[in-house]
């Protein structure tokens, strides 16, 4: 009998620690993928990651990289910060929806548009986690949150913000999917998409951005099971899955 | 090389420059522009990073990340400007990193005006942005002093770990001056090898963060950023004294642009005869109290006066400085008016009386 082989291990650039994150949440697969990138691609010990304000605020307890932690919605800002002097380091932000997409648009953008030679891994929950369950820019129609108890009425909140689909109308070259994490096949395609986007960095290429569509089930108010059953029927057909812009495939006039 | 003209926006830029300053993000306002425009030119030239941000309230977000990540780092804005960046500076304080903000004041509340104004005084000193925090203040009132406090400025962030500003009225940014590069040196810089974020490579990680959840923890960084703020006040406090020796019956108390102002005006009374004389402090945080108590309390001085741009703000130290000892009044301008000498000068008499310092 020979002996055993690790076939799976914690990547390096994740620490061992124990998770704040809720049972059936899918931030923990969303680090695990980028700690995998950052390990097969070698960049470790040459990244600088952003953490923004939400659930994920305390992500540098995780990632085994040096880390700063941005103000609500600015990690963008200080990627850019980071990134221009010093443009021979990774750099990427982690940020959620209400971070990124509500109090935080006008970095997002304007970082997107100047072609920061960053990466963006934007987690979509469609709602507030840590300040638990309020609406977000990305709440789906009709769904019940803390701030929306009919539901949201899209008459008077508008309708859940694409992210990715609104930075891919940008001319300024950029790699933008969005993908999901709730089964092992979805969670392989966003894996292959987190790599590709470092990896772009890494040649400095252009920004990249990656919205990863990711469950909540206490502020849902679901099971682990549900919550990827709902992601599943409700979000996926309006949050169009997807490579939405690549560097690779110039604008057409 | 001989002095040059300049005008007090480029010649603060220039100042940046010769104090090493490696990265600048600004976002266009009036009436610092120029500043901006200056940079954009001259930071390319000496392979250093210029960025145009979207808003304030980025510009001084990239000041964090590029000052977390070990470079010397600066912005500049103006008045409305200056509230957006608020959220920075709280924020960079919080961290400890160098830093440093200069506000071109104009008047306000509100968009208010372009013109000349010292309505961010209290702004400044007592801290534009949430928690409990202080920055390093300081207000020259000509342009050489004005390069020169900035290059100071860059030295201070970095013994300190602490955002220092620069505060000078629309004035010092617009007009023009000789100015002296000669003589200013590159503050050295500060190591910051111990808790830059530049890569893990052969260290543990390092991370920069303001999130303190437990409260014995967040106690004693705030027990350590007082202890900083002590030692400023023990080690920071600049001022000039103008026409204090003897003592003056009137003591007019003023900085920046105003101080200027008040100086021709007592230049004027003494021509005349009467006693007068000026404190003009040059930290405005931390504020030399100590040093006006020594001038204003001596039984000579009878009145003090303080002129600003502003209905009042330096006012409040100065108040709490006499302990209510000698009379204090105030005269202040609004809406980006300057005040005459001529002005200063009735104020004057009618708190010296008839005998020019003599009983009223």
């Amino acid at each position: 009998m020979s002996a055993p082989t690790t076939i799976f291990r914690r990547p390096e650039a994740l620490r061992d620690a124990f998770t704040h994150y809720c049972p059936g949440c899918t931030h923990g697969i969303i680090h695990r993928l980028v700690a995998e990138t950052l390990d097969e691609l070698g960049l470790r010990e040459r990244t600088v990651g952003i953490a923004p304000v939400g659930c994920s605020v305390l992500c540098y307890n995780y990632f085994n990289c040096d880390m700063q932690e941005a103000a609500h919605g600015r990690a963008p800002a200080l990627a850019t910060g980071v990134k221009r002097v010093l443009p021979d380091r990774i750099v990427f932000t982690y940020q959620g929806d209400g971070d990124l997409a509500s109090i935080g648009t006008a970095e997002i953008i304007h970082a997107a548009n100047r072609g920061e030679k960053f990466t963006t891994i934007f987690v979509n929950n469609a709602i507030y986690g840590m300040t638990g369950g309020q609406m977000a820019p990305t709440t789906m129609p009709n769904q019940v949150t803390t701030t929306c108890p009919r539901g949201r009425d899209v008459n008077t909140a508008g309708w859940p913000i694409p992210v990715a689909d609104v930075l891919a109308q940008l001319r300024t070259p950029a790699y933008i999917e969005r993908v999901a994490v709730h089964t092992p096949r979805y969670t392989v395609q966003a894996k292959r998409a987190i790599r590709q986007a470092f990896q772009y960095q890494a040649e400095n290429r252009c920004y990249s951005f990656v919205e990863v569509l990711s469950t909540c089930p206490t502020n849902w108010g679901k099971t682990p099971n549900e919550s990827v059953q709902w992601l599943e029927d409700v979000m996926v057909p309006y949050f169009k899955l997807g490579l939405k812009k690549s560097p690779d495939r110039p604008p057409v006039d | 090389m001989p002095k040059k003209l300049m005008k007090g926006n480029e010649a603060l830029g220039e100042a940046a420059i010769v104090a090493g300053a490696q990265a600048y993000f600004c976002y266009p306002i009036t009436p610092q522009t120029e500043i901006a425009e200056y940079l954009a030119k001259r930071m390319p030239e000496v392979g250093g990073v210029f960025v145009q941000a979207e808003s304030e309230l980025a510009a001084s977000q990239m000041i964090f990340g590029a000052a977390a990540a070990g470079a010397r780092v600066f912005t500049t804005s103006s008045s409305p400007g200056i509230s957006l960046m608020g959220e920075a500076m709280s924020y960079i304080t919080a961290a400890e990193l160098p830093a440093v903000f200069i506000n071109i004041m104009r008047c306000g509340p509100g968009l208010g005006g372009i013109l000349p104004s010292q309505g961010d005084y209290l702004q400044a000193v007592k801290g534009a942005g949430h928690g409990d925090y202080k920055l390093l203040v300081l207000a020259p009132s000509t342009i050489q002093e004005a390069v020169d406090l900035t290059i100071e400025a860059f030295r201070l962030a970095d013994k300190y770990r602490n955002p220092v500003m620069i505060i000078g009225d629309g004035l010092i940014g617009q007009m023009m001056e000789p100015v002296d590069f000669e003589s200013c040196t590159k503050p050295p810089r500060l190591d910051c090898s111990a808790w830059a974020t530049t890569g893990c490579a052969g260290r543990e990680p390092h991370i920069v963060k303001t999130l303190f959840l437990d409260p014995n923890v967040l106690e004693e960084r705030n027990r350590t950023l007082k202890a900083k703020y002590e030692r400023m006040t023990r080690e920071e406090i600049r001022f000039e004294t103008y026409c204090c020796d003897p003592p003056p019956d009137l003591l007019f108390a003023a900085y920046g642009t105003t101080a200027r102002v008040v100086r021709t005006a007592v230049d004027h009374l003494r021509e005349e005869g009467a006693s007068v004389g000026m404190f003009r402090p040059i930290s405005v945080y931390p504020f030399p109290d100590d040093a006006l108590r020594q001038v204003a309390h001596h039984p000579a001085v009878r009145n003090v006066l303080v002129v600003e741009m502003s209905m009042g703000q330096m006012l409040e130290d100065v108040q709490s400085a006499l302990q209510g000892r000698r009379p204090l009044h105030f005269y202040g301008r609004g809406g980006g008016n300057v005040p005459a000498p001529e002005e200063l000068i009735d104020e004057a008499r009618k708190l010296l009386g008839n005998g020019h310092g003599g009983k009223r």
